[in-house]
């Protein structure tokens, strides 16, 4: 009686098409509000009439040139680099009889999860070029004296940085690859290897054209991530006194912010990555003809390596060692002394935990205020991001399209632009939100949208409509259909999409650097804070501290994941 | 009558106590009380982090009931910070130290301070306090060069900053930054003026590692990072000299950057009760005897005994600061710099 009422009254109106509205508005709000200011910015001058003298300056000036140059090509040789470690690994993994692969797949995972500034920060202890533990082993083995002979590496220079950022972002090029050979039928490859081809004739004249287009995908992935970093160049070329365009923008927004320049500044970097994701979707939307037909690589026979099982390994104890075991070692190590750079015996010291945890008075508001972050957004983001893709994969109402091309464009807004266009939106009023934590937030939901429209998609795309069909049938609303139906069969993909907008909240650097105050810290920033005073012990706590809680967070996720496996 | 008397009477010293900034100059408990009340105070410094956190402790101990948030940054970032809070109508700070002594003369002119003398700073000789009372020297340091003693012997040590050009420190050296520093761009104030800028020219071209914080060179080249230290704290290398690190300080033969850095307490403090309670504390003989034996600071006030351990200053060529003269080539001096040195 009760109940059959509720479902009359609730059958009176269909909310969807409003609330689809709304959620267009509210994505177009998040989004697009302020690229339009950051358009609107970089044309105007200080007496707020058009112009473009901060273009012609950003074409003229020596001092941004030069930045945009070593971006780009430093993002280049990232990529290459990925290429050349990645795509072998890929292969070695996807095709052979390597020893150990699930323990490899499980450590690039961990690279790839590993903040890429913690990374930058440990290779500074390691690659030091006089105090860095290696070149230390290095010198110490040849007999060698530091500043006598040229070290070993030198980890504060271009090829430095773009060593560290490659090691942080070959695991996307990985995954593509991987992905590919994967759906590639491996009867191909065995026809080649019965008509008597050698395996590594095979692999160049079969397999790599056919992961061509992955490869080249992977590349460009791996350029874009490189170009928006932030904290591995501010760590890692700044003290060399190169800047890449990321430093160049956060040094024009030190007091007085040169908001204009900043925004010129900004939009090539935007320019760049739209041009080079739809480069990518061309190339990737072309892969579909190599997959018809035939089961999947790994069904397939591996191929013995033999002998050649040696050079196989080394390259992933190198690349592994060098991106997983080094630094989260150093950072362990540093953690425990009192003078990083001396010998273990009489240094070993708890000083820098008690000093993170008990007298540094930032510890717990920059814990709080990343937690509080962490959670809202991704609460906030999840619930976004499920009702836009349920809105726009079930293409019930008007505005799916938009909604699907809204949630998934921030994907082209590297994180230091976003930042600068927030800054701008809602430094003025309606809404003055710097200096609280909602500007990081919707930092935050914003710069993360694409990663959850994703992985709710490919949760929504399993559960067949029908379902939700019965419960309209039976009088509930579209809304009450997806809360008391769909979201309970989707409840896997839910939480995994939460967890992941999660830890790409909590290690967020890029766009927090520009919109944080002392209020608002992050663990991110304070990090940032400490590295200007090089007090690398406080900072190694911090890392350990943000690696635990990314792996306990994994490790949620994992036990969601196998039990919808069960 | 009488009644009237007393109502006139206390109109006027209400009156009074408006006109002269409404709260205490000392530390009454009527004043810890209201302090208590307001439950927290915000300090924003550009003292090591360390210090800054021994200082808090102290605080804590003497005033649990108020909650002290310490917010370090290089003064120059300290300026921005609030500047940036300031122009957004954020107001988060109560109490400022900044080794930067132009910024206090700036704040003043703004009328952005507040007007208030700690007890112990009416002893303290004239020309390290504001005549009207706006801020004090709160601690003093120098802007020194270093080495690393297992890296440099005695002998081959540089001793003065022409020393630095000699092409066998390439590579060698280690900076901090002006943009970030207040004690660097004090140094680089009083350098420049002394030795031109054809020698910051010369030096960017050998190889200089370009740090932040002038607390980082002293660390730096602890680690055995680099050699030499071009600017860096005194206060940091006593610091790594109590602690057994093998470095020496060098005070250069044109003369060694005396930089002073003074606090002082916002107009528009939101806890200004707490605020003027932190700001007393900070300039009692206690506290800065702290600053100078496990800070390695040096401190203005008259009862505060130097460890036997240093070089007393007047043993030391000073170059003192000139924040008047300084103040108008700032923004100049920072676009130089960061010409020849980057960011």
């Amino acid at each position: 009686m009760n109940r059959a009422s509720t479902g009359a009254r609730e059958r009176s109106f269909d909310w969807t098409a409003p609330f689809s509205a709304a959620m267009v508005l509210l994505l177009a709000a998040l989004v697009l509000l302020p690229l339009f200011w950051l358009a609107l910015t970089s044309v105007q001058d200080d007496a707020k009439t058009f112009s473009l003298a901060h273009y012609r300056q950003l074409v003229v000036d020596p001092a941004f040139v030069r930045p945009l140059w070593t971006t780009l090509w430093t993002s280049a040789a990232v990529g290459l680099a990925c290429v050349i470690a990645a795509a072998p690994m890929a292969w070695l993994v996807s095709r052979t009889d390597l020893p150990g692969k699930r323990w490899w797949r499980t450590l690039i995972l961990a690279s790839f999860v590993t903040p890429p500034f913690l990374g930058a920060f440990a290779w500074v202890l390691l690659g030091g070029p006089n105090a860095g533990l290696i070149n230390q082993v290095y010198y110490a083995l040849f007999g060698l004296k530091p500043f006598d002979a040229p070290p070993l590496v030198n980890i504060f220079s271009a090829w430095g940085m773009v060593f560290v950022m490659a090691l942080y972002t070959f695991p996307y090029l990985f995954t593509f690859a991987a992905n590919a050979l994967d759906a590639i039928p491996s009867e191909l490859e065995e026809a080649s290897a019965i008509l008597g081809a050698p395996a590594w004739r095979t692999a160049l004249h079969v397999t790599v054209p056919l992961v061509l287009p992955a490869l080249l995908a992977g590349f460009i992935v791996a350029f874009l991530q490189s170009m928006t970093l932030f904290g591995t160049p501010a760590i890692l070329a700044l003290p060399a006194g190169i800047d890449t365009m990321t430093t160049k923008i956060w040094s024009l927004f030190q007091f007085p912010p040169q908001l204009g320049l900043a925004a010129a500044a900004s939009l090539p970097l935007l320019f760049i990555t739209v041009a080079l994701l739809r480069a990518q979707s061309a190339i990737m939307g072309r892969r579909g003809y190599s997959v018809i037909g035939g089961k999947s690589g790994s069904a397939g026979k591996p191929i013995r390596l033999g002998g050649w099982k040696v050079p196989a390994l080394a390259l992933f104890v190198f690349v592994l060692g060098c991106s997983v075991a080094l630094p989260y070692g150093v950072l362990v190590r540093t953690a425990f002394v009192r003078n990083w750079s001396a010998e273990l015996a009489g240094n070993l010291s708890l000083e820098h935990w008690r000093f993170v945890f008990f007298e540094f008075s930032q510890t717990r508001l920059a814990l709080q205020n990343t937690f509080v972050l962490g959670v809202s957004a991704a609460t906030a983001g999840t619930l976004l991001v499920t009702l836009v893709g349920y809105l726009s994969l079930r293409k019930l109402v008007w505005g799916h399209r938009y909604l699907a091309f809204l949630a998934t464009a921030p994907v082209a807004i590297p994180g230091i632009v976003l930042a600068v266009g927030l800054f701008l939106s809602y430094t003025r009023p309606p809404l003055v939100l710097y200096g609280t934590l909602s500007i990081i937030f919707l930092a935050y939901v914003t710069k993360e949208l694409p990663v959850g429209y994703q992985q709710i998609a490919s949760s929504l795309r399993a559960v067949h409509p029908e379902l939700e069909d019965a419960s309209r049938i039976l009088g509930a609303t579209r809304l009450r259909a997806l809360f008391d139906i769909t979201t309970p069969l989707i409840r896997n993909g839910v939480i995994a999409t939460w967890i992941f907008i999660f830890i790409g909240s909590i290690r967020e650097l890029s766009a927090t650097i520009l919109l944080f105050t002392a209020r608002t810290k992050t663990i991110s920033v304070t990090m940032f804070d400490l590295r200007e005073s090089n007090d690398w012990g406080p900072i190694a706590v911090l890392s350990i501290t943000m690696l635990v809680i990314t792996f306990v967070m994994i490790a949620i996720i994992h036990r969601f994941t196998d039990a919808r496996l069960k | 009558m009488g009644l009237v008397r007393v109502a006139a009477l206390s109109a006027a010293l209400f009156a009074c106590v408006v006109a002269t900034g409404a709260i205490a100059q000392e530390t009454t408990p009527a004043l810890v009380a209201a302090a208590a009340k307001e439950g927290k105070v915000v300090w924003y410094t550009a003292v090591d982090v360390k210090v800054a956190e021994v200082v808090a402790r102290a605080f804590r101990a003497e005033y649990p009931n108020v909650a002290l948030e310490v917010e370090r940054a290089g003064s120059e970032r300290v300026f921005q910070r609030i500047s940036q809070e300031f122009q957004s109508g954020i107001k988060n700070v109560d109490v400022v130290n900044s080794s930067d002594a132009s910024h206090f003369l700036l704040w003043k002119q703004q009328k952005l301070l507040a007007m208030h003398t700690p007890p112990d700073v009416q002893r303290f000789p004239a020309q390290y306090k504001d005549s009207e009372g706006y801020y004090a020297v709160w601690r003093a340091s120098l802007s020194v060069m270093g080495y690393n003693t297992k890296l440099v012997t005695p002998q081959e040590a540089p001793t003065g900053y022409l020393d630095l050009l000699d092409p066998k420190w390439k590579g060698k050296l280690v900076k901090s930054h002006p943009g970030y520093s207040g004690t660097s761009l004090t140094g680089t104030f009083a350098i420049t003026k002394l030795l031109g800028w054809e020698y910051l020219e010369k030096l960017s071209t050998q190889g200089v590692q370009q740090l932040q914080s002038t607390t980082a060179p002293p660390k730096s080249i602890a680690s055995g990072e680099r050699a030499v230290m071009v600017d860096g704290n005194e206060y940091n290398m006593f610091i790594e000299i109590d602690a057994k690190s093998p470095v020496k300080i060098i005070y250069a033969k044109e003369g060694t950057p005396f930089v002073t850095s003074p606090t002082a307490i916002f107009a528009d403090a939101p806890h200004p009760n707490a605020a003027r309670v932190l700001q007393n504390f900070l300039y009692t003989a206690k506290i800065q005897q702290l600053l100078v034996n496990e800070g390695g600071l040096r401190s203005v006030h008259p009862d505060v005994k130097e460890p036997a351990d240093r070089t007393p200053l007047k043993d030391i060529k000073l170059l003192p600061d000139d924040p008047v003269a300084m103040l108008p080539q700032i923004a100049e001096i920072k676009k130089r710099y960061t010409a020849l040195f980057g960011n």
